[in-house]
């Protein structure tokens, strides 16, 4: 297999190469941010002082957007799940409908929701200036990623005939929710999980319009370091942003991790992890 | 499902919906109108010269952003779910790592990968040419929102290539199809689906973002700038209102579009 062997290897230096792309502007402004002077490059020393000041003047930022990450998480799992099974059982018209109209958040520029929910809802002093306001705005965005990375999942497994199954079996229509429906989604639902927080903590179209000065979210500091600070403040700020999402993130991945179909040409020993 | 279940299932995100974002957008509308030109507004988009072309630009960016995070995602996301081979797992972590980068960063990323002290420009003197500086360009724009939509679409496409039934390449193979024709007519058709739904996420991202631009600001004239300038520096909010509705019409079509062609797949598949 001459010709496999030179396929694999093209499509394993593109692998790289996109990879490479993602992970090294990445790596520069980590250094730039532990870089006494990063104009004069790395000769300058090394420093903890742009991460300490970053710290001092911009941690509560961090607690709130982790805070309102996770607060979107549960929300968009009571949303969105239930609707996602939904849809994917009633290919009907009203179904399209729902899902059409349940894009829209993510279709309309964040700009205009945000526009919207202040124009319907701002004189309500109390919940515009409370981090309510920008979890309702996260919740819009991120809930149609919910639904349908869920509903990608169910909507290719035969869901009525297992369920008919089940149910001819005696099982009810908690049981089978519980049984058949959350199981089978269970990447559907850890992908969408994962978006979900990763979203939330950098939504910054609709929350620069939404914050105020004490409901400041990650992304709006960094905005803010970017547009007035030094370039090695902005690096360290995004330092600790890394930091922050990284163990998340694998976290995340870990739990990703699926039960895998064996290909014939893979050796089925290497799959004794599942 | 019998109609009262289907109801009980439907209610929280329905009220929740209605309450946060029909409302808003049924009072955004009626501002948008507001205006000294009324109703005119929101013709504005095409009758004025400057709005109209930056309705072109945001289109054509969107675009060449959707086919080149739709190729590269494709070739690297269906490679990473078919092999496994030792640091699989941490290249795909490091690969889905700026999934969580916001635009703003990712302007940022693109500032240290084109701009005045960027790699690319450093690459390009090693090898002794001009250092091309493009980050605060349309190209860097672009290029941010490809950076940006990799990672969401690779997982998407790794997802849909877990499903994809290997027994169908196989037989393919044994009846002698070459590995082009694997990819285009067995693979492809497969993933069609997950597809166009990530590609329809990404052109609707790319044209209502603006992290990214805000970023890298300066001379980036799409349309998400140009209604956040309308709506701070002009305090023009029914303009901004306006525009907003015709911007968020055109990235809806394109979704709507997009959807109506993978479900006719779908149904025409199963």
């Amino acid at each position: 297999m001459q010709h496999g062997r030179f396929l694999y290897g093209l499509q394993f230096a593109f692998t790289i190469a996109v990879c490479a792309f993602l992970v090294v502007p990445v790596v520069m402004s980590i250094l730039a941010g532990l870089t006494v002077n990063y104009f004069v490059g790395l000769e300058s020393g090394l420093t903890l002082r742009w991460v300490l000041e970053v710290w001092d003047g911009y941690r509560d930022t961090l607690f709130l957007s982790l805070g309102l990450a996770l607060a979107c998480l549960v929300l968009t799992l009571l949303l969105g799940v239930p609707l996602a099974y939904l849809l994917a059982r009633s290919r009907g018209r009203l179904a399209r409908a729902i899902e059409e109209l349940l894009m829209l958040p993510v279709a309309v520029p964040g700009l205009a929701t945000a526009l919207g929910l202040i124009v319907a809802y701002g004189g309500l002093a109390g919940f515009r200036t409370s981090a309510a306001f920008i979890l309702v705005g996260h919740v819009l965005f991120t809930l149609p990623f919910m639904v349908r990375s869920v509903l990608a999942v169910l909507s290719v497994i035969d869901l009525p005939t297992l369920e008919e199954g089940a149910a001819s079996l005696g099982a009810g229509f908690a049981q089978r929710f519980r049984d058949i429906v959350l199981p089978n989604c269970r990447n559907g639902i850890l992908a969408g999980a994962l978006m979900v927080v990763t979203l939330s903590m950098g939504e910054f179209n609709m929350t620069w319009l939404l914050h105020t000065p004490f409901t400041k979210t990650l992304p709006v500091g960094l905005a803010d370091a970017y547009a007035s600070l030094r370039l090695e403040i902005g690096s360290a700020y995004t330092l600790i942003f890394f930091l922050l999402i990284t163990p998340l993130l694998l976290a995340l991945q870990a739990l990703a991790r699926p039960r895998r179909t064996v290909f014939a040409e893979r050796d089925p020993s290497a799959e004794n992890d599942s | 499902m019998p109609r009262r279940q289907f109801l009980l299932l439907l209610l929280p995100a329905a009220l929740f919906f209605s309450a946060f974002f029909l409302l808003p957008m049924a009072r955004l509308f009626f501002i948008g109108a507001s205006g000294e030109s009324g109703w005119l507004a929101y013709l504005a988009i095409v009758t004025d010269a400057n709005y109209f072309r930056a309705l072109w630009t945001t289109l054509a960016v969107a675009a060449v952003t959707t086919v080149l995070t739709l190729a590269i995602s494709s070739i690297a996301g269906v490679f990473l779910e078919r092999h496994r081979f030792p640091g699989r797992a941490a290249l795909v972590a490091a690969m889905t790592l700026p999934l969580a980068f916001p635009g703003v960063v990712v302007g940022f990323m693109v500032i240290m990968l084109a701009g005045r002290q960027g790699i690319i420009g450093e690459v390009f003197t090693m090898f002794g040419g001009e250092r091309p500086i493009f980050a605060y360009s349309l190209a860097g724009l672009c290029m941010g929102y490809v950076y940006f939509s990799i990672p969401r679409t690779i997982l998407t496409i790794m997802a849909a290539a877990e499903k994809l039934d290997p027994r169908l390449e196989e037989a393919a193979r044994s009846f002698g199809a070459t590995p082009w024709q694997v990819v285009r007519d067995v693979i492809l058709p497969g993933l069609r689906p997950a597809l166009i739904s990530a590609g329809a996420i990404c052109f609707a991202t790319a044209v209502g973002a603006f992290g990214t631009a805000f970023t890298l600001a300066t001379r980036i004239e799409v349309l998400p700038m140009v209604i956040y300038t309308e709506f701070t520096m002009s305090a023009n909010i029914a303009m901004a209102a306006a525009l907003s509705f015709s911007l968020g019409a055109v990235a809806w079509l394109a979704l709507a579009v997009a959807r109506s062609a993978s479900g006719s797949t779908v149904a025409a598949a199963g």
